[in-house]
């Protein structure tokens, strides 16, 4: 355990060292947010909004800044592996798994600390908490959101050996999956080829997840998003040590 | 006990043999060196004791503990710095060495007395909260040495430690390393194709090509070998030269290269003109020569038959074959 710790250490410092960085990756959602918010909240209705398409779309905000992180602290992994420090970790008398496990967690650290600076942005703009437990829940879909990705970003960071293929992941995978997992519309409305699409997206679930801490109600029964969330963490975090295993530098 | 015992080492890369066949035994607190050209198998070899990589087949042990059924035990014994790199430039020198110490599990109070004493030694403790992005080359390598201290290793893998460095730093990480084996009595293992720091540092040295080894003894005696002095001819009428000399009673040996001819002889000034007398009897234009002490250049050549620049280049094309059998 105190490997873990120290690698969740190493990553947890150097994130709060690169101000740059945390501030950049601010920018993308809270400009969605203030653009797609206010530029439709008087256009879209959403049956059974109270709060209008912007408190909509602030659980989804939060679970794109949590997922960006996530899947970009994992496949930092890539840079240790160019910089030489990974060497430096799997030279050392520890177990392959508990250095997957320690960057796991700090990945997923950074990530939630990122989406939690989102919503307590999302307050000021009238995002309003149903209940102390709702906060609760939410954190916990950011955690498992965070290690999924995390991992996921570590299981592709093994495979690659450069940063060249990072854009093509980006494109394809990421946004697709952020873009499919109705952070920016309700799943319910969709035909029904797009809708089933949504729901093999595991954000989906955090989406829906987090929407119904913060805002009490949610498309996709709560426990239901729970289970199939946990699960897909489960499965990341076995892919993706299996992957780091076979890491060689 | 030896420190370090190989036998019969072979690592391939798809058709492509990095490591073929290697043994040698190093005994405890010695400096020893593996000298070749680039693409030798010289990090091939260290990878493999360090446990970063699997034998082909073969057997070797570090400090007692096979490297493949007790990776951890030699992963404890042994400290590495790498050819490359390989700290963590956003964090300070002091975290770097924190960051070690946790991973080798060395209890908190020892952690933070060790760590002050190996930054004193490397003449680094007034820069210890700097980021490491802010460090000069020699600076960095020698944190990593002191990091590779820090679990107070047994044996000591050094690639390439002075790659890059300027001669006034490479002086004083000699000096260091020196130091460290007769004060601590660490055994040694550097990799290098500087011929002078081989010389310098190491008390054996084993001569490594295309993989295999084709010499180790001291450097003295591998000096030896080749004769008391070089001298050195470059000519256009080499081959006239050869012929015309080859059977002089003083000259030990004798060697046709690609651009000149070496020989080895002892009291060369003596002979010397002798040497030039022939050729200009013969009708043979001399370029140059240079009369010299044997480096371990010229046991390079003596035992390869090419210099180790002629062998850098040719391991090029083999580089990259190995580089896309990796893939």
């Amino acid at each position: 355990m105190d490997i873990v710790y120290t690698i969740w250490l190493r990553n947890v410092k150097r994130y709060l060292r690169s101000k740059s960085r945390m501030v950049g990756s601010l920018g993308m959602p809270l400009f969605l947010l203030l653009v797609l918010g206010f530029g439709l909240n008087s256009v879209v209705a959403i049956p059974g909004m109270e709060q209008g398409y912007i408190g909509f779309i602030m659980p989804g905000i939060i679970s794109m800044s949590v997922l960006f992180t996530s899947v970009f602290a994992g496949i930092q992994v890539i840079w240790d592996k160019q910089f030489g420090f990974l060497k430096e970790t799997l030279v050392a008398p520890v177990s392959r798994l508990e250095i997957m496990l320690g960057q796991t967690l700090g990945g997923a650290t950074t990530a939630v600390i990122q989406g939690f600076i989102i919503l307590v942005l999302s307050l000021f703009l009238g995002l309003d908490i149903s209940s102390i437990s709702g906060f609760g829940i939410a954190v916990i879909f950011m955690l498992l959101i965070g290690v999924s990705f995390t991992a996921f970003g570590i299981a592709i960071a093994s495979r690659m050996d450069d940063m060249h293929g990072f854009q093509l992941i980006m494109n394809f995978v990421i946004f697709p999956i952020f873009g499919l997992s109705g952070a920016l519309f309700p799943i319910d409305s969709l035909p029904a080829g797009v809708r089933f699409l949504t729901l093999l997206d595991p954000l989906t679930y955090g989406v829906e997840g987090i929407r119904y801490g913060l805002l009490g109600s949610s498309q996709i029964d709560p426990g239901i998003s729970f289970a199939v969330l946990s699960g897909f963490t489960v499965l990341m975090v076995v892919v993706g040590s299996y992957l780091f295993r076979k890491i060689s530098v | 006990m030896y420190a370090i015992a190989v036998e019969n080492l072979v690592k391939k890369f798809g058709d492509f043999t990095a490591v073929n066949n290697l043994s040698f035994e190093i005994k405890r607190g010695e400096v020893f060196g593996l000298l070749g050209p680039n693409g030798a198998g010289k990090t091939t070899t260290m990878s493999m004791l360090s446990t970063m990589l699997k034998p082909t087949s073969g057997k070797a042990s570090v400090n007692g503990f096979d490297i493949r059924t007790n990776e951890d035990d030699v992963r404890k014994s042994i400290g590495i710095v790498f050819q490359d790199q390989s700290l963590d430039e956003e964090l300070t020198a002091y975290e770097n060495m924190d960051f070690h110490g946790r991973l080798y599990r060395i209890p908190k109070d020892t952690r933070q007395k060790k760590i002050a004493e190996l930054l004193k030694l490397v003449e680094l403790d007034d820069k210890k909260d700097n980021l490491v992005k802010t460090y000069s080359g020699g600076m960095r390598r020698r944190l990593e040495i002191a990091r590779g201290l820090l679990h107070e290793p047994k044996v000591l893998f050094l690639d390439e430690p002075t790659l890059g460095l300027d001669p006034q730093t490479r002086n004083h990480l000699w000096d260091y390393i020196a130091k460290l084996n007769q004060e601590k009595g660490i055994t040694i293992i550097l990799t290098t194709h500087y011929m002078e720091e081989a010389d310098k540092l190491c008390q054996r040295i084993a001569i490594i090509d295309k993989g295999e080894i084709i010499a180790l003894d001291t450097s003295e005696k591998l000096k030896n070998d080749i004769g008391g002095d070089v001298i050195t001819i470059v000519s256009s009428g080499r081959d006239n030269l050869y012929s015309a000399i080859e059977s002089l009673p003083a000259i030990k040996n004798i060697e046709l290269h690609d651009s000149s001819i070496t020989i080895g002889l002892q009291n060369a000034e003596k002979h010397v003109a002798q040497i030039v007398n022939i050729a200009s009897e013969n009708g043979i234009p001399i370029d140059s020569l240079s009369i010299h002490k044997p480096t371990l250049e010229d046991v390079f050549l003596h035992f390869t038959g090419r210099t180790i620049r002629e062998e850098e280049a040719s391991t090029k094309d083999k580089m990259r074959m190995m580089l896309k059998a990796r893939r």
